[in-house]
């Protein structure tokens, strides 16, 4: 049984339709890419899956359980976080603090204070930086603290958009290094990228969106070698 | 020069309770960027709570302070769940609910014609354990009742402060805050947050009128006299700001008692808007105000 198993969803705003009769799957210990230009609907799914937005029709299960139009916080208290994309800190909050609301959920509240040792493990300068407000904090840093926020509310999947954007490649490759130790730890990771090299090497299967649907899927090593995918999204 | 002293004291005394009432109003626009124009009537209905239960008990005010803010917590809790979160859902997605400010004169109206019906329009007061005792400081006298005021307004900002900062729940609320989607994503139920600040920011009202009783009259419209000082004073601190609304505060506390030494109270009504009117001029966030927090 697939960990998260998406059945034909739908998604609009208003009128426009953004999410076309989709379906995917992500399996416990994956990691999946979504990857696909702006305006494919990405976003728009994560946001769909967390409970920020609602599905007009179709099946969202995670962990066999139905989850679709439920609110984010029942969503969350599940083990479904979802860091979203351009880190949305709370900027006149410190670091500790950031990361301490991100285990609010009754879950991962009890044991915040052992699950921040790990993150600090994981962003040795987030532990520098515990006391400073995240505005103060560079760009890399703040996704330092968006991505240990999501783990502090002890993730079964993680999703998260676009955490490499608006970095310094330097930081990519280390932000890329740290999603990939987060997998090893077994933490299923679904992720949405436009650095569509970056992402189809770290993960074990992809999806390419176009239109809000699945133009592509398979392996990602199989996608890396598609004609379509190196000439549209890789340059090559 | 003792006048002086002696209206600076009755200033700042008069000036944190004034913060007190504006204290409640800033946390909710905070927390849910919607102005609360029933502010002014839930500290009326803070202050017929304590009017009523002193009269029928005769009990000590300090006493009135753990009983009417735990009950008009409950009352704001629910009056936000049933009336106005309703509406406020149907807004979802608007930085700024404007139907949501509608709903809550609509709630200023009901209350305080409700208070008309119930009570009658007269001015009541009720002679307390502390009304009209007074000690001296050196040339000074200090009004019991008044410094009790100054005492416990402090420590109720104090306290506000500390909650916010240190737990779980003062944390959810500044982060929802600061940004609703993103405190929803760490599983924060924003309304049930909202719930929790409005009945607060009610709860404090209460605090206010249990301290604001022992020396003031109470009648359905009360809350207008305070209502308007309270908005002028969260623009002066800072929309959103503990310290700035106690500051605001004490600011125009004083500019009304010394000012008033010298000149009809009027003139220090029309001064107090002036320097509201530079302040929106020159400093629109306030002393504390944050633009990162817009």
């Amino acid at each position: 049984m697939a960990y998260l198993e998406i059945e034909n969803v739908n998604v609009s705003y208003g009128d426009v339709q953004v999410v076309n009769d989709l379906s995917l799957t992500v399996n416990e210990g994956e990691v999946v890419s979504i990857i696909g230009g702006n305006g494919a609907g990405k976003t728009t799914l994560l946001k769909t899956i967390s409970g920020l937005l609602t599905a007009s029709s179709g099946t969202i299960k995670f962990k066999g359980e139905e989850i679709q139009n439920r609110p984010p916080e029942v969503i969350v208290e599940r083990g479904l976080v979802h860091v979203p994309e351009g880190r949305r800190l709370f900027s006149l909050m410190t670091v500790a603090d950031n990361l301490d609301i991100g285990a609010y959920n009754t879950r991962a509240y009890g044991q915040r204070n052992h699950t921040i040792l790990g993150v600090y493990d994981l962003f040795p300068r987030l532990a520098e930086r515990r006391e400073q407000l995240a505005m103060t904090l560079s760009g890399g840093e703040q996704q330092m603290v968006a991505i240990g926020r999501g783990m502090m509310a002890l993730p079964g999947l993680l999703m998260l958009d676009e955490p490499s954007l608006g970095l310094a490649p330097i930081l990519v490759l280390s932000i890329f290094e740290t999603l990939r130790k987060i997998a090893d730890m077994g933490t299923t990771v679904l992720l949405v990228e436009q650095d569509v090299n970056h992402s189809l090497r770290l993960s074990d299967r992809g999806y390419v969106l176009e239109h809000g649907r699945v133009a592509l899927e398979g392996p990602a090593k199989e996608l890396m070698d598609n004609p379509h995918i190196k000439e549209a999204y890789l340059g090559m | 020069m003792s006048a002086l002293y002696q209206s600076l004291v009755n200033g700042t005394m008069m000036g944190a309770m004034y913060g007190l009432t504006a204290l409640g109003l800033t946390l909710i626009f905070g927390v849910m960027k919607v102005v609360n124009f029933a502010h002014g009537s839930l500290l009326m209905v803070g202050m017929f709570a304590a009017y009523w239960l002193l009269k029928i008990t005769g009990m000590h005010p300090f006493l009135a302070l753990l009983i009417v803010p735990p009950l008009l917590f409950v009352f704001g809790y629910y009056l936000q769940d049933l009336v106005i979160k309703p509406v406020f859902k149907s807004e979802r997605g608007v930085r700024e609910p404007l139907t949501v400010i509608i709903v809550t004169t609509g709630v200023w109206y009901v209350l305080d014609n409700l208070a008309l019906m119930l009570f009658g329009a007269e001015y009541r007061t009720v002679r307390t354990a502390i009304s009209g005792t007074s000690f001296s400081m050196g040339e000074v006298i200090v009004s019991w009742p008044k410094f009790a005021g100054f005492v416990v307004s402090m420590l109720t900002a104090v306290g506000l402060w500390l909650f916010m900062l240190k737990t779980r729940t003062g944390k959810a609320l500044r982060a929802t805050s600061m940004d609703r989607e993103a405190a929803n994503l760490m599983g924060i139920d924003q309304y049930k947050i909202y719930n929790v600040a409005f009945g607060l920011g009610t709860a404090i009202a209460g605090v206010a009128g249990c301290v604001i009783i022992p020396f003031y009259y109470v009648y359905p419209s009360v809350g207008v006299v305070f209502d308007i000082r309270a908005f002028i004073i969260v623009v002066l601190g800072g929309l959103g700001s503990i310290p700035g609304a106690i500051l605001g505060g004490v600011v125009i506390g004083i500019i009304e008692s010394t000012f008033a030494q010298f000149m009809t109270s009027t003139w220090t009504e029309a001064i107090i808007y002036g320097i509201f009117l530079l302040i929106l001029f020159f400093k629109p966030s306030g002393f504390f105000g944050n633009k990162q927090d817009w």
